[in-house]
């Protein structure tokens, strides 16, 4: 699975493997420190009809990020950025919940969460593509409206509802895999054809190595960079109304709150630089489980949670490490191998050299 | 030094215009009535609702004239409220803080034009404790205290304890584990086995206490949950469910606050026993100020609310009661 995902040319996929050997590492590294502490981390049974297990609640609780960081590395590979997740996640959360208690059916309430969703990717697409505002300005205008905004929807209070079906959406399951899991599964899939079996992933690098030079190509920039934010939106609705199922009601002041943070860190553990170009977006959803499968450990290892944020740092800093150029050329490297460093290097280096004939 | 002046006086003018807007605005205490102007800090969650309604009905039940003032969650607003308010010459002023500190000038001129204030639901940071007349605050230690010796009474002093804490760091946080500790300390089969931060969320709630019932054997080990705000064990009782287990009889429930929701679980039999922080903080400050106006009697500098326990017995009634005010 990881080949296909990790995109480069044929030539270059074994050292593509290789790069991503960081993150598998780190992942398995957490995996093992989690087990250290709590030799129970990787029983599995059956509860109810639903896999239980702590390393089933990684998948599950780190659903919502991975989401986002699927959004989110779209979007970075076009050189941009997307604060607004957290926010579009409440304001979906607050639709999903104010209309499912106000009697709407499930298929009316997930089409308008969902289109909530894509509108505000819209909004933010339109400000960065046509109005050429920065995109962490540009987001950064919703981020603070549209907690404001699902605020005013829910009328300030946590929106519980009852319906069976919806709830099914955050704690349900598929076949005993838990429906979050699932989701996630499906949006990856999706997402991974859209843009690696068309030439949509090329352009988005192009985009995020030169939108100036790209757009002298023939690539329609404008509408690259709408529909990534738009995407971005889609996955963050998708993560609000999961978020939502999953307690049963919409807390839109914490809902979200803090996520796009995780989302960029998940996309950057991945190693998708924020220079925008190459993106890995399997290597994303594996920096979310990273995320999580620390947040998990750190939960049942019984440490005082004063310690949380400061166990949480160095972890990532460590992960951070093992990616940094400087510190990969001072390791010994396999025979063969060119160097570790090749994450820095645009990926597509065609696009850069064009760039002095499309110059008028 | 031209323009800070350009500064102070364009302030002192727009402060002068709607202190005179406002003034004009309201037919000042024509009827005796007793006026009293309110600065809220905003509507940040249901109980902050709740406490603006009850301060309302309070009003309306005692013939006082209230006068709201939303902050916005802002310092800043709440100065200029309490300006205003001076400028109007009410009889009171009620003061729900957003921060502990930066009262005591804006204070000193309420003092100066001999307005009495009250400051609702949370305390501040002063050296001159004559800035105000009296404090209406719940004891957060006390909470802790009550929710504990209740656990201790219902499990004959034997329980293994996981924790929900609130934010790391916030006071409700620190002072509701330090009241429940008391209890531990004093109780000798009693003890917390786990303990973490849901930072006062449903979501968060869920989340530690799904890793809390992996981490003890399935749950079979935990006795009892206690979640330092009712948000939380919402979230807890679901993870309890979740896990195979009934909450409120395989692990206990019980926390603090009282919002509806809880009430709602307590008639379904999934929580035990919640202890209320109760929104009605303007009713005791009211009574205050009207002991004080007649008599002259100061009252004492801090007014505890009451931390009464509520269990599934009245649970129904109590929701019923509720889901309106918040």
């Amino acid at each position: 699975m990881t080949l296909p995902l990790s995109g480069p040319p044929p030539g270059l996929r074994r050292t593509g493997l290789l790069r991503s050997l960081p993150q598998y590492g780190a992942l398995a590294a957490v995996l093992l420190a989690n087990w250290l502490l709590f030799p129970d981390f990787f029983s599995i049974r059956l509860q109810d009809g639903r896999l239980f297990g702590s390393l089933i609640d990684v998948l599950n609780r780190g659903a919502p990020v991975a989401l986002l960081a699927i959004g989110m590395t779209m979007v970075i590979a076009t050189r941009g950025i997307d604060l607004s997740v957290g926010a579009v996640m409440a304001i979906a959360g607050a639709v999903a919940a104010t209309m499912t208690q106000a009697g709407w059916g499930l298929p009316a309430v997930l089409a308008a969460s969902l289109g909530a969703g894509l509108l505000c990717g819209l909004w933010n697409g339109l400000l960065v593509a046509l109005l050429r505002i920065q995109p962490i300005i540009a987001t950064l205008i919703l981020m603070v409206a549209g907690r404001g905004v699902a605020q005013l929807i829910t009328e300030g209070q946590i929106v519980t509802f009852v319906s069976p079906g919806l709830a099914a959406i955050g704690s349900g399951s598929f076949l005993t895999v838990p429906m979050p899991v699932v989701i996630t599964a499906a949006l990856l899939a999706v997402t991974a054809l859209l843009v690696r079996a068309t030439a949509l992933g090329l352009m988005i690098e192009a985009v995020g190595v030169n939108r100036l030079s790209s757009a002298g190509a023939g690539v329609n920039t404008p509408v690259v960079l709408v529909a990534v934010y738009v995407w971005c939106g889609l996955c963050a609705a998708v993560a609000g109304v999961i978020v939502t199922a999953d307690i049963r009601g919409a807390d839109v002041n914490n809902a979200g709150l803090w996520l796009e943070l995780d989302a960029i860190l998940a996309v950057v553990i991945g190693g998708t630089s924020l220079l925008g170009g190459r993106f890995g977006l399997l290597l994303s959803v594996v920096g979310a489980a990273i995320i999580q499968a620390m947040n998990t450990g750190i939960l049942l290892s019984g440490f005082k949670p004063e310690f949380n944020l400061i166990v949480k740092a160095a972890v990532l800093l460590a992960v951070l490490l093992l990616q940094s150029p400087v510190l990969t050329l001072l390791l010994p490297r396999p025979k063969g191998a060119r160097p570790v460093s090749a994450p820095l290097k645009p990926a597509i280096q065609p696009a850069k050299r064009e760039s002095g004939s499309v110059k008028p | 030094m031209s323009r800070n002046w350009l500064t102070s006086a364009t302030t002192t003018a727009a402060t002068a215009m709607t202190a005179l807007l406002i003034g004009l605005g309201s037919a000042q205490a024509a009827d005796g009535k007793l006026v009293v102007g309110f600065s809220q800090i905003g509507s940040e969650s249901g109980w902050r609702a709740a406490e603006t309604k009850t301060a309302k009905a309070e009003a309306q039940k005692r013939g006082i004239d209230l006068k709201i003032s939303d902050a916005q969650q802002k310092q800043e607003n709440q100065i200029k409220a309490v300006r205003s308010f001076v400028a109007q010459g009410v009889d009171a002023i009620f003061i729900a803080p957003v921060v502990a500190t930066g009262w005591d000038a804006v204070l000193k001129e309420a003092k100066e034009a001999k307005i009495p204030v009250v400051l609702l639901d949370r305390q501040i940071d002063t050296k001159d404790q004559s800035l105000y007349m009296t404090a209406v605050t719940s004891d957060t230690v006390h909470e802790g205290r009550v929710a504990g010796e209740w656990l201790a009474k219902q499990t004959g002093g034997k329980c293994a304890v996981v924790e929900l804490q609130g934010t790391v760091g916030s006071s409700p946080a620190i002072n509701r584990k330090k009241g429940f500790d008391e209890v531990v300390a004093k109780t000798p089969g009693m003890t917390i086995i786990r303990t973490q931060s849901g930072d006062f969320t449903r979501a968060k709630g869920k989340e530690v206490m799904e890793s809390f019932i992996k981490a003890e054997d399935g749950g079979k080990r935990i006795c009892a949950v206690y979640a330092h705000n009712d948000d939380m064990a919402v979230g807890a009782i679901q993870a309890i469910k979740e896990a195979g287990l009934k909450p409120g009889k395989d692990i206990l429930v019980v926390s603090i606050d009282g919002v509806p929701d809880i009430f709602k679980a307590m008639a379904e039999g999934e929580a035990n026993a919640t202890v209320e922080l109760t929104p009605n903080m303007a009713g005791p400050a009211y009574d205050a100020l009207v002991a004080f106006k007649k008599d002259g009697k100061a009252p004492p500098k801090w007014i505890k609310t009451e931390s009464a326990l509520f269990t599934p017995d009245t649970a129904k009634a109590e929701y019923e009661r509720r889901k309106d005010a918040y």
